[in-house]
């Protein structure tokens, strides 16, 4: 009975687990060669970037290849698929690392104090900056952050704390996910035709930006405030009714300061989402040369619909506008990636200690 | 101050649910009563419909009445709230806020709902409170340090301070030791002792030997059937509830000769 | 019955404070605000696009092109339908590609960072897609699509110019980058959808002898199809809806044609908005709201049937 405790593997079974396989330092090995395959054929001039990224791709093809010969058919299918997998993950930053690169490249010598300080009234040609587009963004996107999150937070305080599946917050749930998928450039139409009503036709006004921006942030700050009321125990309110505090004390008091980074998180990212937003700017908010200050009166540029124009239209002779363009899409980038990290920090540092 | 509860005829309802059904007792001040009874059977129901917090539930609603001294808690012009402010309640699970201090959080009555304190009448309530808790020793240093970071144990007085310090007439307590361990639990059945002297005490308990230590007297609530209602079979003193009950269910379930 | 309607009626109105009552009048009407709002949104495009709807071609001056309404909009629906649907059918592998990596392949200490990483690509405004479409992606893709119209020109889809030739700013390229933009969104959802497969299914998969791939085919999949379907659906709306990265990209005639790389090329209703309107005046401006008004009605469509298949997966998911 002892010796079965003692029993080394068998020769057969050792072999048959160890034989047929591939050395694992392989798949290593083969990604390792082909990109100095590539970085060589380029170094050495006769292929450009794409084509020695293309050709080191189609050498990393020798793994499944090696499978299929040593390892059989199933091994080799695990061994494509992984690599189609990490593939399409490479794929998926080409487009984001070219992005990123040109923008910088292209818009950063662009940024200089005349570029944040100027406008561009009275600029033809060179020179000017993008000093009015900058306030119309701030202005108009702050109005919208105004409108929206009161609406927001308080229509999620209503689905969390008051309405608990009745009719109306089951309503209120589907056509938020409506408005989730209004087209933005269909929020700018309504932003217009609205105002038409006030202003009269070919109305364009800084406020209608905001309504329009408004419209597309509200949805999201919804979702987002829903989820983190959702998220505070029941155990907090109850510990609040047992104290004898009113319900509104304790939304107000207990339930929203407990979620409340997580708001903070939300809003931030909503305001990062809708900065960028061009369309419906576009429409009702038009385009000027001109600082403007005010929201209820005259076209208000913002960066986004200032990028477009400096790009689509540049005139003659158009590269000083198309250098302004990525300037401004580089400043725009910028802000939305800062309002990405303020965001993700704030539900790193001030989410409640223990629910971490 | 400290005040006896009558309750009579009480029917709980969820909706058109009949939860549970014609409970009549007394509950005698300064004392402990404790309540047991299978899961289910209405008893933490019951509790809560003595401060009004099962209407947390949508659609809960009573019949019957619930005498305080004399004044019926179900009355048309009372406010729930007022009640909760009179009648104080500890949960199973330790609750502290978790924004708050320690020191805020002995003071969540008085600052949820914007009561205006000198500091030192603050710091007089949160001494007395935390002492009557038992807990003044452990964290007077840290008064300031936020109330999730104690154990769970602590974390329940801490609780209980926190009910006590709003100075309610009755406490009640729905199994508070449930999520504790045997020390921690001792240490708080010690407590319920101590704080019997200015409170009437009403406590639920899955634990007969604990309702047998702390307990003045015990109520015993008990399922007729499957989608029956519950009912008060049995209260009493507890020695006679534990060494002679009238009811033979009360015996069996106490003697672990159940279902 | 009878007995609780009674009980109902003598129930006391609970003793309400002013304090909660007003908090909760507040948040009743934030939440009533938001179906006025979309009502206000079917109303107002309606009530300002009907008069462009009605109106007979020869009152838009020439803007149609002599048509009335429907033959307007009519390749612009085609166009806008069929730029998504080629960016869809180029993002979908991919973003699956991508969430699987990211789920199952990538190494576990690694992968949230990789999700913030693809994320990224969501923070990117679309007027920067539209930038880096037109005055890069299109050409460096010009050289591709000429090979592709000398050695495949004999599908329609690759045919190029009559004259010879390709055009870069073509419905394809509109369509890669509408790709990229609508990679993000279907690979996040997706990834949240294979981290949801129970751990159980998986283990039983590997247990078996299964590779990775086996494992993934007959237990991650077979979970997560609605949610791959549903998560397409809404990329699909936001493909469609998309205005900027199109407008500037797309070099249109209002054709409708499946010619991929030719310089003729249908617009979309989004982006024919954006390039008409800033322009646009008199009956021409109802003409393209009611434009906008058929593009959210599409849109809507595809939201609708996304959340009706999440809607219908959340009765058979053990998650949750």
């Amino acid at each position: 009975m002892t010796t079965t405790l003692q029993r080394t593997p068998e020769p057969d079974l050792q072999r048959e687990l160890q034989e047929h396989q591939l050395p694992t330092y392989l798949p290593k090995a083969i990604l390792v060669g082909a990109v100095l395959a590539g970085v060589a054929l380029t170094v050495a001039g006769p292929l450009s970037i794409a084509q020695a990224v293309i050709v080191a791709w189609l050498l990393t093809w020798a793994l499944p290849i090696a499978s299929r010969v040593v390892e059989g058919g199933r091994k080799a299918a695990d061994r494509t698929v992984t690599l189609l997998v990490a593939s399409a993950f490479g794929l998926a930053l080409i487009p984001l690392g070219s992005i990123l690169a040109l923008v910088i490249s292209r818009g950063g010598p662009q940024l200089n104090a005349e570029f944040f300080t100027y406008s561009m009234r009275n600029v033809v040609g060179e020179g000017g900056g993008i000093y009015h587009a900058l306030v119309g963004t701030l202005l108009i996107t702050a109005a919208a952050t105004v409108i929206s999150v009161p609406i927001g937070l308080f229509t999620a305080i209503y689905l969390v704390e008051y309405g608990a599946g009745n009719r109306l917050s089951r309503w209120i749930t589907f056509l938020v996910d409506v408005m989730t998928g209004i087209p933005s450039i269909v929020a700018g139409l309504f932003a217009y035709a609205l105002f038409v009503i006030f202003f009269g036709e070919g109305v364009r006004v800084g406020i209608g930006g905001a309504v329009a921006l408004a419209v597309l942030m509200v949805p999201i700050v919804v979702r987002a405030c829903e989820e983190m009321l959702k998220l505070v125990p029941n155990e907090l309110r109850e510990a609040a009714f047992a104290l004898g505090v009113p319900k509104w004390r304790t939304v107000v008091k207990v339930v929203l300061p407990t979620a409340i980074s997580g708001i903070v998180t939300g809003v931030t990212l909503a305001i990062a989402r809708v900065i960028g937003e061009t369309a419906p700017l576009l429409i009702i908010a038009g385009l000027t040369d001109s600082v403007n200050f005010n929201l209820f009166s005259e076209r208000m540029t913002t960066l986004p619909v200032f990028t477009y124009f400096s790009v689509k239209f540049p005139g003659v002779p158009p590269e000083a506008s198309i250098d302004r363009g990525w300037g401004a899409a580089l400043v725009l980038i910028i802000i939305v990636m800062l309002l990405n990290l303020v965001a993700r920090a704030v539900s790193y540092f001030f989410s409640p200690k223990g629910e971490r | 101050m400290a005040k006896s509860i009558d309750v009579s005829d009480l029917n709980i309802y969820y909706g058109d649910f009949l939860a549970v059904e014609g409970v009549n007792i007394t509950i005698p001040a300064k004392s402990v009563t404790a309540f047991i009874g299978p899961s289910g059977c209405g008893k933490s129901t019951f509790l809560r419909s003595l401060n009004r917090m099962h209407e947390v539930i949508k659609g809960a609603h009573v019949d019957g009445k619930v005498l305080v001294d004399g004044t019926d808690l179900y009355a048309a012009d009372m406010d729930p709230v007022n009640v909760r402010r009179l009648i104080g309640m500890v949960f199973q699970r330790p609750n502290p806020f978790p924004t708050m201090s320690i020191y805020d959080n002995v003071l969540a009555g008085q600052k949820l709902n914007s009561k205006k304190m000198k500091k030192s009448e603050a710091d007089d309530t949160v001494e007395r409170a935390l002492r009557q808790a038992g807990l003044w020793a452990e964290v007077k240093d840290r008064l300031n340090r936020p109330g999730s970071g104690l154990s769970g144990g602590q974390q329940q007085r801490l609780c209980i301070a926190r009910a006590v310090a709003v100075q309610p007439e009755i406490l009640l307590m729905d199994e508070p030791c449930s999520a504790l361990d045997p020390i921690s639990t001792s240490v708080i059945e010690d407590l319920i002792h101590e704080l019997k002297t200015e409170y009437t005490i009403v406590i639920v308990t899955h634990n007969m030997q604990q309702a047998a230590r702390v307990s003045d007297d015990t109520a015993f609530f008990n399922l007729a059937g499957v989608g029956q209602p519950g009912k008060l079979v049995e209260s009493g003193r507890t020695e006679k509830i534990f060494s002679n009950p009238d009811n033979p269910a009360t015996e069996a379930y106490i003697q672990g000769r159940f279902g | 019955m009878s007995s609780t309607t009674e009980r109902e009626k003598q129930a006391p109105r609970p003793v309400r404070r002013p304090g909660d009552r007003i908090f909760e009048g507040l948040s009743t009407s934030a939440g009533i605000l938001i179906l006025l709002t979309l009502l206000g949104v079917a109303i107002f495009l309606t009530l300002e696009g009907l008069p462009g709807i009605t109106a007979s071609p020869d009152d838009l001056g020439g803007k149609t092109g002599g048509k009335n309404f429907f033959a307007y909009v009519w390749p612009l629906v085609f166009g806008t339908v069929w730029a998504a649907v080629i960016a869809l059918l180029i993002a979908v592998p991919v973003a699956i590609g991508v969430a699987l990596y990211i789920s199952h392949y990538a190494p576990r200490r690694l992968s949230s960072t990789l999700g913030y990483v693809i994320d990224l690509l969501a923070a990117v405004p679309s007027v920067v897609y539209g930038l880096w479409g037109l005055l890069f992606l299109s050409r460096e893709l010009a050289p591709f699509y000429q090979w592709l119209a000398d050695h495949l020109g004999f599908i329609p889809f690759f045919a190029g110019n009559p004259s010879g030739g390709v055009s870069a700013n073509s419905i394809l390229t509109a369509s890669l980058v509408l790709a990229v933009m609508v990679l993000p969104i279907i690979t996040a959802i997706c990834r949240e959808i294979f981290l949801q497969t129970p751990r159980l299914h998986e283990e039983a998969a590997l247990a078996l002898g299964a590779t990775r791939w086996e494992m993934v085919r007959l237990s991650v999949f077979p979970y997560a199809r609605s949610g791959i379907v549903s998560a397409s659906m809404l990329g699909l709306g936001r493909a469609l809806g998309e205005t900027m990265a199109v407008a500037m990209v797309l070099s249109a005639s209002g054709v409708v044609t499946f010619n991929l790389i030719g310089s003729t090329n249908p617009s979309t209703i989004a982006a024919n908005i954006a390039l008409q309107f800033p322009e646009a005046f008199g009956t021409f401006t109802n003409v393209l709201i009611a434009t906008g008004l058929v593009l959210f009605v599409i849109t809507f469509a595809a939201n609708f049937v996304a959340r009706a298949i999440v809607e219908r997966r959340k009765d058979f998911s053990g998650a949750n």
